[in-house]
């Protein structure tokens, strides 16, 4: 045979073995893309992928949630844990509509989710058929980009770019929806190779020029800090590691965001806590009292800068991000790096270290004499009681338990989430996953689940309350389903807490609906679930409790009462500055009315 | 659209609250489907303003279309509308043409004036001072065409109102930077 008439026909048997319909498509893209667990809940519009999926169960493990919700939490958990993108596979209409909500909070967090949704065939499509909606409208303002797909021909293409997309720049949310027909029909199949955006290519790299003014104003600052957020988490455990490097040899003090924590370790010797709303006394000072402020990975959110014209108020600012419109977005900056934390990070150090850059000490030491002058406020202390259980403790007792451990914590939302961020502390990126920018009660037991499938010998725990955990309790059937021992501890007040404490300061202690009336036996619910229920009121037994919850082997639902008032300090009012927090011994709380109308 | 009216908040910058400027962006997208819904979306999700909007394929091999976009806002509002709409994944290049200064922009309006004897002497003689086309002619009314900057346009439909306006239907603008190079 001519050699020419060889190739020709080696050509068409790979095409051959490469045609195939779309629902095989979209198995062969998730395995090429590395993908080894998904999370979803079928229907008529996803019928013919999960079909190919029966054949591909030893690749491809599919984690059937109740909920979609539920799915898109559990790919936010996955992913965040794992620093992998989370993939989600749901149906049209209410399938694509109960995933709303998750795509929303992956979009505010920045996680990369890749979300396959059905769609009724094309020629149906506008005609308000059954289980039909507008997907990618609908879903439009709530991923970083979507897709509807037309035809076979575009499907390896959108599918491979989709993944590129979800995980490239500043990570975020990716719906693809694919028509019923187009899961049928035939067409040629390609990998992954080559697949990069024609447009989308987002820097790297930070401006050297930019690099080396950061490293110039770095070096003359008197009173600097460090502003570090979830970016840093996001660019991968490398940035993480060159932030600790850089706080060591610049010897600058290091706060951070809520998305942020575990990037520098809580047990190192320049972090100052948490910033923002719930932060410590001593990081919301010196953000106020600084310089010289370097954001990395940050983006001024409400809950971190306070009062916009009192934020920092005689400081130059720095600010490294990867998303340009982060940058002067809530606070004008003077100097602004686009770049991944990861290579900028290692840009500053190279230069700082190449130019023998030193901190001035004198300003430095009495810096730091300031700080711990804060730091002696000690503005997370609470007062302990032998007769009930407070929240604060709760969480240092588990903290307790679990140190040394190889473990990770989601929370739901309420005043147990910013309890866990202000007392468990976090030595390591990709510990702590919580529902940051959108505050969705409900998103700590799927995330486990997702975190737990992605480490299944690791102890995974919930923090929750008891108003966010029945939000989403219907996962607990999915923790039965695959054995995952996920441990759900609920700090129970019989509050919606967070809800409670505004009411108290905002509204003269007026308490609207915020009351938990009928709430469910938390030990039977989970016996009905097949999981392990304990109830502890006592603080004298909490150690062996919470020994118990960490020995079981199964999924575990830890009711745990608590002072049902408590409130969650330090704190910044709404509306007020950095500087003036309501702190454990405060006494008068005043919330003007422009404060009031804020969230 | 309308710009967001919600009350001074403690939140927003005091810094923030110089001068509203008028800009043209122009901005090079895709041409798929559903582009054009997530650049109006980024606006009306965002709280900015449209002025004017005009939308066509310029490159049909590439694919390509141009938006040419008249927005308003504070120079700071009007930086975030351009790095918002490059975050949009088919956008290729985004253009303040204001900022770049240099810029001609033409629009191109339709105008139907209604009226009998004196009065159809005096839109025709506004007119040809401001060269607008004759497109239709009926007994009693004409539909001009006239291109040019905004600002005449408006102007022409000013004076043609006393006379008998009855409709007017506009392109929005058109822009390109002056000089050799592409933007
Ligand atoms: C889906 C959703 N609905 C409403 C809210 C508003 N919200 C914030 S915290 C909170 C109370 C949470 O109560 P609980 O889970 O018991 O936590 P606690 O504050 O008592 O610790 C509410 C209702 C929210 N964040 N998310
Ligand atoms: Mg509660």
């Amino acid at each position: 045979m001519p050699e020419v008439a060889k190739t020709r026909m080696k050509v068409a048997e790979s095409e051959m073995a490469r045609i195939m319909t779309g629902a095989e498509m979209v198995v062969e893209a998730l395995k090429d893309q590395g993908v080894d667990v998904i999370f979803g809940y079928p229907g008529g519009a996803v019928l013919p992928i999960y079909d190919v999926l029966y054949d591909h169960q030893h690749a491809i493990r599919h984690v059937l949630v109740r909920h979609e919700q539920g799915a898109a939490h559990a790919a936010e958990g996955y992913a965040r844990s794992s620093g992998r993108p989370g993939v989600m596979l749901v149906t049209s209409g209410p399938g694509a509509t109960n995933s709303i909500t998750g795509l929303t909070d992956a979009l505010m967090d920045s996680i990369p989710v890749v979300c396959i949704t059905g769609q009724v065939p094309t020629h149906l499509i506008g005609s308000d058929a059954f289980q039909e909606c507008d997907t990618v409208g609908i879903t439009r303002h709530c991923t970083k980009h979507n897709y509807l797909v037309r035809s076979i021909e575009d499907l390896p293409r959108i599918l491979h770019e989709a993944f590129y997309v979800a995980q490239h720049g500043r990570p975020g949310p990716v719906v693809i929806d694919i028509p019923k027909d187009v899961q049928f029909a035939r067409g040629i199949y390609s990998g992954p190779q080559n697949v990069e955006h024609k447009t989308y290519r987002p820097r790297l790299e930070g401006d050297p020029g930019k690099i080396e003014l950061a490293v110039t104003m770095m070096a003359s600052a008197k009173r600097p800090i460090f502003y570090t957020g979830g970016g840093i988490i996001n660019s991968g455990p490398e940035a993480s590691r060159l932030l600790r490097e850089l706080v060591a040899s610049t010897g600058f003090p290091v706060t951070s965001t809520l998305m942020g924590l575990g990037a520098y370790p809580a047990s190192g010797e320049n972090w100052l806590g948490m910033l923002g709303m719930h932060g410590t006394f001593e990081a919301n000072n010196a953000m106020h009292d600084c310089d010289l402020m370097i954001a990395i990975g940050a983006r001024f959110d409400d809950r971190i800068t306070g009062r916009l014209d009192q934020f920092a108020p005689g400081s130059k600012k720095i600010h490294i991000d990867i998303d340009p419109s982060s940058i002067n977005k809530n606070v004008k900056v003077d100097l602004a790096v686009v770049g991944d934390c990861a290579h900028v990070i290692a840009a500053l150090i190279a230069r700082w270290k190449a130019r023998g850059c030193k901190a001035d000490p004198g300003a430095l030491k009495k810096w730091w004499s300031e700080i711990e002058a804060w730091r002696a406020r000690k503005s997370l202390a609470y007062k302990h009681s032998e007769k009930v259980i407070k929240p604060q403790w709760a969480i240092e007792r588990l903290y307790a338990a679990t140190k040394g451990r190889d473990c990770y914590i989601t929370t739901e939302v309420g005043q147990h989430q910013m309890w866990a961020a202000q007392h468990f502390h976090f030595d390591e990126p990709n510990r702590f996953m919580t529902s940051g920018g959108l505050g969705t009660m409900g998103y700590g037991l799927p995330a486990a689940i997702g975190v737990q499938m992605a480490h299944p010998k690791s102890l995974v725990v919930d923090i929750a309350g008891e108003g966010s955990i029945l939000m989403n309790i219907q996962e607990l059937s999915t923790a039965a389903q695959y054995r995952l021992p996920v441990k759900v501890f609920i700090l129970n007040n019989e509050y919606l807490g967070m809800v409670r404490q505004w009411q108290e300061l905002l509204h003269g202690g007026r308490y609207s609906e915020s009351y938990s009336e009928a709430l469910p036996d938390f030990v039977k619910l989970a016996e009905a679930f097949g999981a392990h229920g304990i109830c502890c009121s006592d603080p004298a037994d909490l150690d062996a409790a919470i020994a118990e919850m960490i020995a079981t082997p199964k999924a575990v639902l830890f009711d745990c009462r608590i002072d049902k008032t408590e409130n969650c300090l330090p704190m910044i009012p709404s509306g007020k500055a950095h500087n003036e927090m309501i702190l454990p011994d405060s006494d008068e709380v005043s919330v003007d009315a422009a404060g009031k109308i804020l969230v | 659209m309308n710009a967001p009216t919600a009350p001074p908040s403690p939140y927003s910058s005091a810094i923030g609250k110089s001068n509203i400027e008028t800009h043209t962006l122009s901005v090079l997208v895709d041409n798929e489907p559903g582009v054009l819904a997530r650049v109006v979306g980024l606006f009306s999700g965002r709280g900015y303003n449209i002025e004017s909007l005009t939308v066509a394929e310029v490159a049909h091999a590439e694919h390509l279309s141009r938006i040419t976009i008249v927005t308003s806002g504070t120079p700071e509002a009007i930086e975030q509308i351009s790095h918002q709409l490059e975050r949009l994944v088919p956008i290729h290049a985004v253009t303040d043409l204001t900022l770049r200064g240099n810029a001609v922009e033409r629009e191109l309006a339709m105008i139907k004036v209604v009226g009998t004897g004196t009065d159809r002497d005096e839109a025709l003689r506004l007119a040809e001072a401001f060269r607008a086309r004759v497109i239709d002619a009926t007994i009693e009314s004409f539909i001009f065409e006239l291109t040019g900057a905004a600002a005449k346009i408006d102007q022409f439909v000013e004076l043609v109102r006393p006379i008998g306006l009855v409709e007017v239907s506009r392109t929005g603008i058109a822009a390109m930077s002056r000089g050799k190079d592409p933007i």
